[in-house]
């Protein structure tokens, strides 16, 4: 602190304060609903104090899933995302490392042209091609499948760039010690790159976990048996009409569960999340 | 290399999850019906799959009317469609169109040598089913109208005669009157385009659209432009204005509306019935439509809606032979009355209504009768007894985005309903060129 | 920048990039390439069959008062999101940067929602103001506000923006806390010492040298705001009431899966590729001059 100021001190510990609350209250209440009896929620206003059903409805959820909309458990939703948040984050690393590795590591003839060729698909989201990418899909006979909940997904450029970028802060020393040594390149990729990238590995992983996890579009699309449903469809699934045809407490039981994984990810690998999502971006 | 190791996982994994082996023959069966209407079906499903050994049907519940038939179609695009699909009366052009995607039901049957007889269906339900030849091509599943509810609890309340009002006019001056008593959610409706402009036209006996309402031909125009439209829809953007009518969406949002005893009168589905009794909030009172009563031939008979069961294209004939057997059993008149009692939706079949009449049913439960009623009041007319547009899931969409704009008090009825005409013409057209 | 030291190999570097290529051909220039096919077609609902058009369904897009409105929506979705995440998330990465106290827990709070799936986000949002029972509703009630945001398309807007924000705050706040902290701290004090006021000192030190972060931040929150809200705005307004809520990413879905309509929506697509194409390529120059500092 550069100097004392006890009103600004107060003033900035009330901002963060409020914005603490304020961004926590969603979460608060999500917690709260999921512990009520559907009749204690439709009782407006709701109470803000926990219940006495958590058990009730979060069993009800991992085993049965709604009663009104879908009936599919919640607990296999679960295994479905955390397949999902699990392939995604090791499928791109695998691919990206080695593309990276190529890249910066050789010179050959089309590098360029393949550089460029992942570079342009930082410009396509899966958002923007959904029709055709879901006929290719199709067409290879990859949906309801774990492969074609992830592989689509897996292929990105900003892996491959995060790679390049530390890829080149390596020094040319190593590489040269590893030249004179008689060392190829694989060999130099297991015993020196690999070990040096852990950090950004982990960072990496915890980003694509929770990019994985929270997926949204692509499964609701390839996904039309139940049994493949992510958590997040599942909600989505549960919600069958208006305010009070759904079952709120059941909703929001399954919305904690599927935000209580990415979350721990978060918090626990705070360190590797903040640097991971700073450098990706960079 | 560790990422083939790592592919060859995935694909594994893959394969893992599509691969399902299963003794009986499968039959898929996507509906959309949520709540006490989902537990309805599941029950009618259970009972099939006890009654014999041989097949299973698999109900499963993907979502709203619209969201399920957009997952067939993606599924059929893609090779995987269920075997038997619940479709809402909108999307029947798309699937009649649709003539390699479906096989109608007429034909299931003959090649099944199941027993059927197209003539056993209420004439109202099963012409909105069948190509011009008279051909059935999806079967009547749930079918229902549009009905008036009130709560008489809350005009008891308001110190009203428990009765309900008969035409707009009277619905408006009892709405003021519960509202001066209290009443947040005085009035509300389900499904704006098919009670405000469809039920509507029929009710009152305009067209919808031109070929009698499409049914003559796809190239067919919107009417719903007329004095009468704009008329209707600027008394409900004023009801609005005024806190009588409260909008809840463009499905079936309002049934839990006035189920859970927030809203005072509903004009919503026959089929809402179940998820009334079963929620046991209100003292429901069932009747006909509101009109307006200086409209010459109003009340002429409304038209039905609800959904049919499509027999989709491409399966194995073992799996046909099965879902001929299912749609039997479905036809039965005993399981058309428990479906129809239990849930509110019109019995299907002349057979099922008279055994409902002869149990008993109606003398016992007053009011019950009221969608037959309402759907047989006189002789269908051209414009009454249904309507066939392509892609209506989203002309109907546009009608309802142009109410919603008057609801919102962004655009005056007149307008509304003009640009709807416009927009829903340009959707028709494109209908027609892709079928030509 | 190029590495002074490789290798050299005929095949490995082919068979490293192999896997990369072969899913981005499969799953982005297949795709890409349908798209593009598809936008010049007119089909049925079920892919019976088709017709080519040429550009029909590009001029009709455009006739289409609808599909202009979108891009309306969308900018004024997009500059907000990006606005007010910005300015939120500076306001508590300035203040969190002042405490020592409790920073940690903060912080632990501020960055939760990053962890929220955007339809999750949604539904926790559409839950609290829901016309007849959400508890923000009843606040508003009790304020004389009348809230139904599932007629409203103004209030439909607000409640995709706040979910929106909401999600979106973290990340901001994360990289305008990394920004801050790597400010050295001796032109702080030397500031003080010259007698500027906190309040000065962030107007003149501060704020211009977080400039270019704020300005990755905007192109990063506007990518977001046209693509990853589509989860927010799936769970809650659907686009509705009368489309005040279609921003063009729903559109396209909306009409693709939901309407059928493979041509109108895959033209859709592409122009969205192109704007798409346009904005990376702003990003790019900006990270390229970055990386000169």
């Amino acid at each position: 602190m550069v100097e004392k100021r006890p009103l600004l001190d107060f003033i900035t510990h009330a901002v963060l304060i409020v914005g603490a609350l304020v961004i926590a209250f969603p979460l608060y209440v999500t917690f709260v609903a999921s512990t009520l009896s559907l009749e204690e929620i439709m009782t407006v206003p709701m109470p803000l104090l926990p219940g006495g059903h958590f058990i009730e409805n979060y069993s009800q959820v991992l085993l049965g899933g709604s009663t009104t909309g879908s009936k599919a458990a919640v607990l296999d939703m679960l295994i479905n995302s955390t397949v999902m948040a699990l392939a995604v984050p090791l499928g791109k690393t695998t691919i990206s490392i080695l593309s990276s590795f190529a890249i910066v590591y050789f010179r050959f003839p089309l590098r360029n042209f393949f550089f460029w060729m992942i570079f342009v698909t930082l410009m396509l989201p899966v958002e923007v091609r959904i029709i055709p990418t879901f006929k290719v899909m199709a067409d290879l006979g990859l949906l309801n499948t774990y492969a074609g909940l992830t592989l689509p997904l897996i292929a990105s450029a900003t892996a491959t760039f995060l790679f390049r970028q530390f890829f080149m802060t390596i020094p040319d020393e190593l590489a040269e010690a590893a030249r004179i040594d008689g060392a190829g390149p694989m060999r130099f990729f297991w015993d020196v790159v690999l070990p040096l990238s852990k950090t950004t590995m982990a960072a990496l992983f915890v980003i694509q976990f929770i990019y994985g996890w929270n997926q949204y579009l692509w499964p609701l699309l390839i996904t039309s048996d139940e049994s493949m449903y992510t958590v997040v469809i599942g909600i989505k699934r549960m919600i069958v009409g208006g305010d009070s045809a759904n079952e709120w407490n059941l909703i929001m039981a399954t919305a904690m569960l599927a935000m209580l994984p990415p979350a721990a990810v978060v918090l626990l690998m705070q360190k590797w999340f903040v640097k991971g999502l700073v450098e990706t971006e960079k | 290399m560790r990422f083939k190791a790592l592919t060859a996982t995935l694909f594994a994994a893959g394969l893992l999850g599509s691969a399902t082996a299963q003794a009986q023959t499968e039959i898929q069966w996507w509906h959309s019906m949520g709540g006490a209407l989902g537990e309805a079906l599941n029950g009618l499903a259970t009972k099939f799959n006890a009654s014999q050994q041989e097949y299973k049907v698999v109900p499963v519940y993907k979502g709203q009317y619209p969201e399920s038939m957009t997952a067939a179609i993606a599924a059929f695009r893609a090779g995987n469609a269920p075997h038997i699909l619940q479709v809402f009366e909108v999307g029947t052009a798309t699937m009649m169109a649709a003539k390699g995607a479906i096989v109608p039901v007429a034909k299931v049957m003959t090649d099944a040598k199941e027993p059927f007889d197209p003539k056993a269906y209420l004439p109202t339900v099963a012409g909105y089913y069948s190509d011009i030849q008279g051909n059935m091509l999806s079967l009547p599943f749930n079918s229902s109208t549009a009905l008036f509810y009130i709560d008489r609890n809350k005009f008891k309340a308001a110190g009203l005669p428990p009765v309900p009002p008969k035409t707009w006019k009277e619905l408006i001056s009892v709405a003021e009157k519960l509202k001066a008593a209290g009443q947040d959610c005085v009035y509300t409706s389900g499904w704006p385009a098919w009670v405000h402009v469809e039920n509507f036209s029929a009710w009152h006996n305009v067209p919808i659209g031109t070929k009698q309402n499409g049914m003559g031909g796809v190239d067919t125009e919107f009417k719903i432009n007329s004095p009468l439209h704009v008329r209707h829809v600027t008394m409900l953007g004023d009801m609005v204005k005024k806190g009588l009518f409260t909008y809840a969406g463009r499905t079936n949002q309002a049934d839990s509306k006035f189920q859970s005893g927030e809203c005072a009168m509903a004009t919503i589905s026959a089929g809402a019935l179940a998820g009334t009794i079963k929620a046991g909030k209100t003292d429901w009172e069932l009747s006909f439509l509101p009109y307006h009563d200086d409209v010459k031939g109003a009340p002429q008979n409304s038209i039905i809606g609800g959904a049919s069961l499509w027999v989709m294209g491409g399966k194995k004939p073992a799996e046909y032979k099965g879902v001929a057997k299912f749609l039997s059993f479905l036809s039965q008149p005993e399981i058309q009355m428990e479906w129809h009692t239990t849930t509110g939706y019109v019995p299907i079949t002349k057979a099922a209504y008279e055994l409902t009449r002869k149990s008993g049913f109606y003398d016992k439960n007053p009011g019950r009768d009221m969608a037959v009623r309402q759907l047989t009041l006189n002789a269908p007319t051209e414009n009454s007894k249904g309507l066939r547009f392509g892609n209506y899931v989203q002309g109907r969409e546009v009608i309802e985005e142009e109410m919603e704009a008057v609801f919102a008090g962004k655009k005056d009825a007149k307008t509304a309903m003009n640009d709807a005409v416009t927009r829903g013409n340009l959707i028709l057209r494109k209908f027609q060129a892709a079928n030509k | 920048m190029e590495k002074r030291v490789v290798f050299r190999s005929a095949w490995l570097p082919y068979l490293l990039l192999a896997p990369q290529l072969a899913i981005t051909i499969v799953f982005f220039f297949w795709p890409a390439g349908q798209a593009v096919w598809y936008s010049f077609q007119l089909q049925d609902a079920f892919g019976l069959h088709s017709e080519f058009v040429g550009f029909d369904n590009f001029t009709a897009l455009f006739k289409d008062p609808h599909y202009l409105e979108s891009f309306k929506t969308t900018a004024v979705f997009s500059v907000s999101v990006a606005g007010l995440g910005i300015a939120i998330s500076l306001l508590l990465a300035t203040m969190a940067d002042r405490v020592v106290r409790g920073a940690l827990a903060y912080k632990t709070v501020l960055i939760w929602p990053y962890a929220v799936a955007a339809a999750v986000a949604g539904v926790l949002w559409a839950f609290m103001f829901a016309p007849s029972i959400g508890i923000v509703t009843y606040v508003l009630k009790g304020l004389g506000v009348d809230w139904n945001w599932i007629i409203k398309g103004d209030q439909a807007m607000l409640l995709i923006i706040i979910a929106s924000v909401w999600k979106q705050i973290s990340y901001n706040f994360l990289f305008f806390l990394a920004g801050l902290q790597s400010i050295p701290k001796s032109l702080i004090e030397a500031a003080a010492i010259d007698g500027a006021g906190p309040a000065r000192r962030f107007w003149t030190i501060v704020l211009p040298l977080l400039s270019p972060t704020a300005f990755f931040l905007l192109v990063v929150n506007i990518v977001y705001a046209f693509f990853e809200t589509f989860g927010v705005i799936d769970a809650t307004t659907q686009g509705g009431p009368a489309q005040a809520t279609q921003i063009l990413v729903y559109k396209v879905y909306h009409d693709g899966v939901k309407s059928a309509d493979i041509g109108g929506s895959s033209a859709q697509s592409v122009i969205l590729m192109i704007i798409v194409i346009a904005l990376t390529v702003v990003q790019f120059r900006f990270i390229e001059r970055k990386v000169q500092y």
